[in-house]
């Protein structure tokens, strides 16, 4: 295969996991939860997707136990932070912390055993296609599903009365309550159905992409999503975007690898964390930028009066 | 049903109770796992609450794994203070050890005890640059610093990883990934006789004072406090947020470099890919444990570290395993925030 399309290739599929993880903290912050728990429930649906997989040898079974237990996770997140209003920083750092445990603990009996090839879906005709068939027609089926599901959340965001309604209570809690919305239960509803999207990406990883369970696997995707929310000022498009780019960024090191550059692999392995700094500072550094597109009450508790 | 209502002020009472009621949940749901994997519940739990505490030679162990995570968590106290999320400290340490190592090394064989200064200086130097990268791009670019800390914190790793593979592999280390030993005058003496126990338990201590004298007896302290609880009277007193930002910031990078500085010319004596045990994340939790308080910090490190210790020990005579601490720690911080609810909380029967 061409190296330039083998590259577009592996940037997608890399892209993917970022992509679907992101989409679904996006989904969270639109509704004004920050969700730093991601890591730890990506963690915990690649462990348990890995399970499934292994046991029942069917795909979707896993991505959807993977799904299901990230939402579950998340809504012990939210019960917290939406009903007990504990900072949301530290409530989600707490899950991150302890979905990297339990996994690890849970995850033993799963290191180095091996999974079925899960095969690519190639588009009939398309994928016979010179350089364009083996860079964007021969991937997994969750590789279009990201795009499309990328696109849907434009226009429920944009076009939707559900999607406006969960804009206004992350933009401003109290009027969408003034107006007799259930603002806390729309936040959870938010807070599980990002999470089941964290939990989807977690899946991706250890059944289709690694396809492996290691400890630790997800290595801080998971925050490099939460990042690429910032980086997209809060547009699902753009995650796409900033997805791939950082999947090109995680592909590079095996690109240079490949083409004889000495430089040590230990140093091309920071280029993803390195690139989420740089990005971030750049994106950040006009204050008003980000206050204009960040949801404004992403953070902060809401308490209706009763 | 149950409901919650607002108290008229915050109980102090549960300000400290609330801990242990968060121990009680973990240690209940501890019961639960060793149940789940056959094991006698009596059994596990002793490897944790009460192996560590047996014997003097136990006690030391324990004070040199608290060490660490007490250093590591009087610097994020002060960061969680005044609200800046410094969640990388594992990242400062790691840099700390390298600095710290470092030195050791070029100091070579031929070496003097007086050494050991400099070599706890670079720890300190080292995490307080790692520390100060974030809060230069927090100050200059509005960079978010917990994404910030916690990217650098895989980017030390790699940094060790390369050194310790690359250019300070030992040559005679049969192509492991490790340094040469540390010359013996680099390394710490032993402050008890027949135990590890090093000149950093009591460094530590020394720490909490001073944190305590800063956080609640200087101007200082108190405007980091300040800005921490209500940015807006901050501002309004004259207090630099700028200058909080970069205090708590170098304070905190300077007691986890030091403390990675610390661990490496004592119990490691050598550098390798796992410097690191994961301090720097469950320093996070001492620091909330022990209530943000430098005296809290010293009873929750304490408690961390038996729980990395009951660990290990449930790993070597139980057969289970040690990712049990990680589940452990997760499930206190967990736990202890929803407790924490009672603070401002009551819980009223309501019909």
């Amino acid at each position: 295969m061409d190296m330039t399309a083998s590259l577009i290739a592996t940037t997608l599929s890399a892209g993917t996991p970022l992509a679907l993880a992101a989409l679904g903290l996006l989904i969270n912050e639109k509704s004004g939860v920050v969700n730093l728990g991601a890591e730890g429930m990506m963690l915990m649906a690649a462990v348990v997707g890995f399970a499934v997989a292994l046991s029942t040898g069917n795909q979707w079974l896993a991505f959807a136990a993977g799904a299901v237990t990230a939402a579950l996770l998340a809504g012990a997140l939210g019960v917290l932070v939406i009903w007990l209003n504990t900072n949301q920083y530290a409530t989600g750092l707490a899950l991150t912390l302890f979905g990297a445990g339990l996994s690890a603990f849970i995850g033993i009996d799963y290191v180095g055993k091996t999974l079925p090839n899960f095969t690519a879906w190639n588009i009939p005709g398309l994928s016979q296609l010179p350089f364009f068939g083996p860079a964007l027609f021969r991937h997994h089926l969750m590789v279009y599903l990201t795009i499309v599901l990328a696109f849907g959340l434009v226009w429920f965001f944009d076009r939707t009365r559900a999607g406006l309604v969960l804009r206004a209570v992350g933009e401003s809690p109290e009027s969408a309550h003034a107006l007799g919305y259930p603002v806390r239960r729309i936040r959870l509803l938010a807070l599980m159905a990002g999470g089941a999207l964290v939990g989807v990406a977690g899946a991706y990883l250890s059944v289709i992409y690694t396809p492996l369970w290691v400890q630790g696997m997800t290595a801080g995707r998971g925050w490099i999503a939460l990042a690429l929310t910032t980086f997209a000022t809060w547009r699902p498009a753009r995650v796409l975007l900033g997805a791939y780019l950082f999947g090109g960024v995680t592909m590079l090191q095996f690109f240079f690898q490949g083409s004889g550059v000495q430089v040590p692999a230990q140093l091309l392995s920071m280029l993803p964390y390195v690139a989420t700094i740089v990005v971030l500072a750049l994106m950040s550094r006009n204050p008003q930028w980000i206050r204009l597109h960040m949801p404004t009450s992403i953070g902060k508790p809401f308490t209706p009066e009763s | 049903m149950l409901r919650l209502e607002p108290r008229a002020a915050p109980s102090r009472l549960m300000v400290w109770l609330s801990p242990l009621l968060a121990l009680g949940i973990t240690v209940a749901f501890g019961i639960g796992i060793f149940l789940a994997m056959g094991k006698n519940p009596w059994q596990g739990l002793s490897m944790f609450f009460w192996e560590p505490v047996k014997s003097a030679y136990n006690l030391s162990e324990l004070a040199l794994k608290a060490t660490p995570l007490i250093l590591i968590g009087l610097g994020l106290a002060a960061c969680y203070r005044s609200n800046v999320w410094n969640i990388g400290a594992e990242g400062q340490y790691i840099v700390g050890a390298i600095c710290g190592g470092g030195v050791a090394l070029l100091a070579g064989e031929q070496t003097s005890h007086a050494i050991v200064l400099p070599i706890l200086l670079a720890g300190v130097l080292g995490g307080m640059a790692w520390a100060a990268l974030v809060a230069l791009l927090r100050d200059w670019f509005n960079a978010n610093e917990i994404l910030v800390s916690l990217m650098l914190v895989y980017v030390a790793q790699y940094l060790l990883d390369d050194l310790v593979y690359g250019p300070w592999k030992d040559p005679e280390g049969y192509n492991f990934p490790q340094t040469r030993l540390f010359a013996d005058p680099a390394l710490l003496g032993h402050l008890v006789e027949g135990t590890r126990l090093n000149w950093g338990f009591p460094l530590a201590l020394l720490a909490v004072a001073l944190v305590w004298v800063f956080l609640f007896r200087s101007v200082r302290g108190f405007a980091l406090q300040v800005g921490g609880l209500a940015p807006g009277a901050a501002r309004y007193a004259g207090f630099s947020a700028r200058q909080s930002l970069w205090t708590v910031l170098l304070l905190s990078g300077g007691f986890a470099g030091l403390a990675g500085a610390l661990d490496a010319i004592g119990p490691l004596q050598q550098l390798t890919p796992q410097v690191s045990q994961g301090y720097g994340f469950a320093a996070i939790i001492v620091a909330f444990v022990g209530r943000l308080n430098p005296v809290g910090v010293v009873l929750s490190a304490v408690l961390m570290a038996m729980f990395y210790i009951g660990g290990e020990l449930a790993q070597s005579r139980l057969g289970l395993p040690n990712a049990m601490t990680g589940v452990f720690q997760g499930l206190l911080l967990f736990s202890l925030l929803a407790c924490d609810t009672l603070i401002a909380h009551r819980v009223r029967l309501a019909r």
